[in-house]
C-alpha cells in the first residue's frame, strides 16, 4: 500500500529533489518559495549534497551553470522577481546545453507584484525569458504531488536533452499542502564524460562549456542543432490530462492551479446540463496543439482559464487555428476566481454565441 | 564540445628552414609548455594576456595538475581563454565566473579551480559575485587582469582607470568628482577574512614576469590546503587601447599605473598556515 505524507508544495519538491539524487542545490530566499532553501538547508547535508544560499538570483543560477557543467544533477528555485534576475544565466544554460532543474513558484506581477499565486510569466517560461533562440522544457504541475513527480521527471527530460528544465508552480500549489507518495525512482543512467568539465585526462581532448560561437557559421549550425533539438522536443515530450472530454461540447483550458478551479468549475457545469471538458496541458512547451487542433473538430468553444490577462489564450488559438471560438477569463494581481465565477463567464458566453 | 578553434586561422606554419646547429648542441632552457594549446593566438602585439596564459599553463605543467585543473574564462579579450589553455574549461557569462567557479569547486573540492577575469569582468559587473566568493573563503585562484580599460569593446572606461586617463568613454579624461576613484580591488579584497592569499603583480618587464610566475605558483599551490582565497591582481598591458606601442605601454605601467596600484602581496598566509605546502621539482 502507497505510504502517503502530508506536505507543503515547495517541501515535497524539496524531498524530491533529495530522492532524485540531486547533488546541488543553489538558491536565494524569496517569497513563496523560502520553504525550499530552508528544508534543503536542513536535509541536504545530511545526505553530503550541497546546498548553497547564495549573495542573488543572478549568482545561484551561475552556480548551477558551474556545477552543471562539472556534470552534476543541480537545481535551483525561486519566484517570479528572482526568476527574472536568473534570465541572463538561464540563455547561457541553454545555449551551453547544460542540464539543470529550474523552479519558478510563479507569484503575481510585474515588478515586485504581490506573493500571491499567479500564471504572469507563462510568456517568459514558454516563449523566452533570456535572449536568443533558445527553448525550456516547461512542466505545470497542478498538486503537490505532482511538484514531487516533476522533479524526477524534470531531471531526466533534463538529462536526456542536455537542456533546462523549467517545473512553472505557483504561489498555491507551492504553499498548500496535500498528501504526497514519494514513488520508486530508478534513475537512468547518463554518460556525461563527453562533455563535462570534470578534468582532462591524457586520453582525451579537453572539455569545455560555452556558448560562444562568434563566427556566424558556426552560430547558425550551433542554432540549427539546438532547432533540431527542440523539434525533438516537440514531437516527443507533449504531455497532457483530459477530463470529460469524450462528451464535451465545450472545453475549459487552464494549467496548474487554474485547472485545479476548472475542475470544481466543470462539475458545477455539468449538474446545469452543460457538457464541458477540461484539457489540462502539462508540458507548456511542448505545447499540446495537435490535440487542441482536433477537440476543436469536437467542441463548440473553449475557454481558457488563466491568473494573468490572457497569454496562454495565445497558444490555444495557434492550436485551434480559428475553427472555434477560443475565449479569456482571468483574474490578476493574486485574486483567484471561484468555481461559479466561471461558470457564470461560461453561461455568458455560451448564450452570446448562440445568440450570434 | 570538441576541440576545434573558433576564431584562429590554425597552428602556426613551419618553416622549413635548415637548421643552423645540431639541436644536440644546446642545452634546452626555454620551452612552451605542454599544457599550452599549439596554436596562433588573436590577442594584439605587447597584450598581457597571452604572457599570463602561459605563466598559469607552466604553473599547471610544473605542479602536474592538468588532469585535475578545471579554469573558468570571462567575457572580454580573454573570453576565448579555453582556445589556449588544453585544460577543461567554462565560459561565464559577463562577470559571473566567481559564482560558476563556486559551483565546480563545491561538487568537486579536491580539483584546482581557478578563474581568469578583467577589471570590467571582476571590479564592474561581477564586484558582487568576486566579493562573495572570496567572502565565502571559496577555494579558489582568481587571476585577475587590470588594465584599467575595457579591452574586447575597443577602449571604454573601467572601474580602474586611472583619474585623468582618457577612454573612448571618458574622452576628456576620467573625472572622480563624476565616476569615482579607481577601485583597488586587491586592498578592498584583501579586507575580507576569506580572502587567504593577496597580491598584485605586474608583466611589463622580466623581473615582474619572474615575479607574477611565483605569485600563480604559490596561489595554486596553497589551493589543496582549504584555506580560502588566493586573488593575483596582475596589472596587463593594453598597447592597442592605451594607443601606445608595447614598449611605451611597458613604460606606462611603471611610470604611471603603479602610482595608483602599487605592486606587492597585500595579504600574505601565516607561516604555519603553508607549512604543508610541499616545494615543486623544479624548485628543488
Amino acid at each position: 500500500m502507497a505510504e502517503f505524507k502530508l506536505m507543503k508544495g515547495n517541501e515535497a519538491m524539496a524531498e524530491a529533489a533529495i530522492l532524485a539524487g540531486c547533488d546541488a542545490y543553489f538558491g536565494y530566499p524569496i517569497t513563496p518559495q523560502s520553504e525550499v532553501l530552508e528544508y534543503l538547508a536542513r536535509e541536504m547535508p545530511k545526505h553530503n549534497r550541497i546546498v548553497m544560499q547564495a549573495e542573488s538570483e543572478v549568482a545561484s543560477i551561475n552556480m548551477v551553470y558551474g556545477a552543471a557543467g562539472a556534470g552534476f544533477r543541480t537545481m535551483t528555485s525561486s519566484s517570479s522577481p528572482g526568476i527574472s534576475l536568473m534570465q541572463e544565466g538561464i540563455s547561457y544554460i541553454a545555449g551551453a546545453e547544460l542540464p539543470c532543474l529550474i523552479v519558478n513558484v510563479n507569484r503575481a506581477g510585474p515588478g515586485l507584484g504581490t506573493i500571491q499565486p499567479g500564471q504572469g510569466d507563462y510568456f517568459q517560461s514558454v516563449k523566452g525569458g533570456g535572449h536568443g533562440d533558445y527553448k525550456m522544457i516547461v512542466l505545470a504541475p497542478a498538486s503537490v504531488q505532482e511538484m514531487a513527480d516533476f522533479v524526477y521527471l524534470g531531471f531526466d527530460l533534463a538529462d536526456k536533452y542536455r537542456n533546462p528544465v523549467l517545473m512553472l508552480s505557483d504561489g498555491a500549489i507551492g504553499q498548500m499542502m496535500e498528501k504526497v507518495e514519494f514513488k520508486p525512482y530508478t534513475r537512468p543512467v547518463v554518460d556525461k564524460s563527453t562533455w563535462a568539465t570534470t578534468g582532462k585526462p591524457k586520453s582525451r581532448g579537453r572539455n569545455y562549456i560555452t556558448s560562444l560561437f562568434i563566427q556566424p557559421e558556426r552560430m547558425e549550425v550551433h542554432n540549427l542543432k539546438l532547432e533540431e533539438k527542440f523539434k525533438q522536443i516537440r514531437e516527443n515530450e507533449v504531455r497532457f490530462e483530459e477530463i470529460n472530454t469524450s462528451d464535451a461540447e465545450y472545453l475549459f483550458v487552464a494549467y496548474g492551479l487554474s485547472a485545479r478551479i476548472c475542475q470544481k468549475a466543470m462539475d458545477i457545469a455539468r449538474e446545469k446540463g452543460i457538457n464541458i471538458g477540461l484539457l489540462r496541458p502539462i508540458t507548456l512547451y511542448p505545447y499540446p496543439y495537435q490535440r487542441l487542433h482536433e477537440l476543436a473538430s469536437q467542441v463548440k468553444m473553449m475557454l481558457s482559464v488563466e491568473l494573468n490577462s490572457g497569454q496562454m489564450v495565445e497558444d490555444v488559438r495557434l492550436g485551434v487555428n480559428g475553427k472555434v471560438p477560443v475565449e479569456f477569463y482571468g483574474r490578476m494581481g493574486g485574486m483567484m476566481p471561484t468555481p461559479e465565477e466561471i461558470v457564470h463567464h461560461l453561461e455568458t458566453l455560451i448564450q452570446y454565441h448562440h445568440v450570434n | 564540445m570538441s576541440t576545434e578553434q573558433h576564431i584562429l586561422p590554425g597552428p602556426a606554419p613551419v618553416l622549413n628552414l635548415p637548421p643552423c646547429h645540431a639541436e644536440e648542441e644546446y642545452e634546452m632552457v626555454y620551452h612552451k609548455p605542454s599544457t599550452m594549446v599549439d596554436t596562433t593566438m588573436h590577442y594584439c602585439p605587447g597584450c598581457a594576456h597571452s604572457l599570463v596564459h602561459k605563466l598559469i599553463m607552466e604553473v599547471v605543467e610544473e605542479l602536474g595538475i592538468q588532469e585535475t585543473t578545471i579554469g573558468v574564462a570571462p567575457v572580454g579579450c580573454s573570453v576565448f581563454a579555453y582556445d589556449y589553455m588544453d585544460i577543461d574549461m567554462q565560459e561565464a557569462a559577463h562577470g559571473r565566473a566567481c559564482a560558476v567557479a563556486t559551483g565546480i569547486k563545491r561538487l568537486m573540492p579536491d580539483k584546482y579551480v581557478f578563474t581568469y577575469q578583467g577589471d570590467g569582468d571582476l571590479a564592474a559587473i561581477g564586484i558582487a559575485e568576486t566579493l562573495h566568493a572570496i567572502n565565502r573563503g571559496e577555494n579558489i585562484c582568481i587571476v585577475f587582469m587590470n588594465n584599467a580599460v575595457y579591452g574586447m569593446t575597443s577602449g571604454q572606461m573601467a572601474p580602474t582607470t586611472l583619474p585623468g586617463m582618457h577612454t573612448t568613454t571618458s574622452p576628456d579624461g576620467r573625472d572622480v568628482s563624476y565616476y569615482g576613484a579607481p577601485i583597488k580591488v586587491a586592498e578592498l579584497m584583501a579586507n575580507l577574512p576569506g580572502a587567504f592569499y593577496v597580491t598584485r603583480q605586474a608583466v611589463n618587464s622580466a623581473n615582474a614576469v619572474r615575479r607574477t610566475k611565483k605569485a600563480l605558483l604559490n596561489a595554486f599551490k596553497y589551493q589543496p590546503l582549504h584555506k580560502g582565497t588566493c586573488l593575483v591582481e596582475i596589472i596587463g598591458n593594453c598597447p592597442s587601447n592605451w594607443k601606445m606601442t608595447p614598449v611605451e605601454a611597458s613604460k606606462f605601467i611603471d611610470e604611471e599605473m603603479l602610482k595608483t596600484f602599487p605592486l606587492g602581496d597585500i595579504k600574505i598566509p601565516a607561516a604555519q598556515d603553508i607549512k604543508m605546502v610541499e616545494p615543486t621539482k623544479q624548485e628543488v
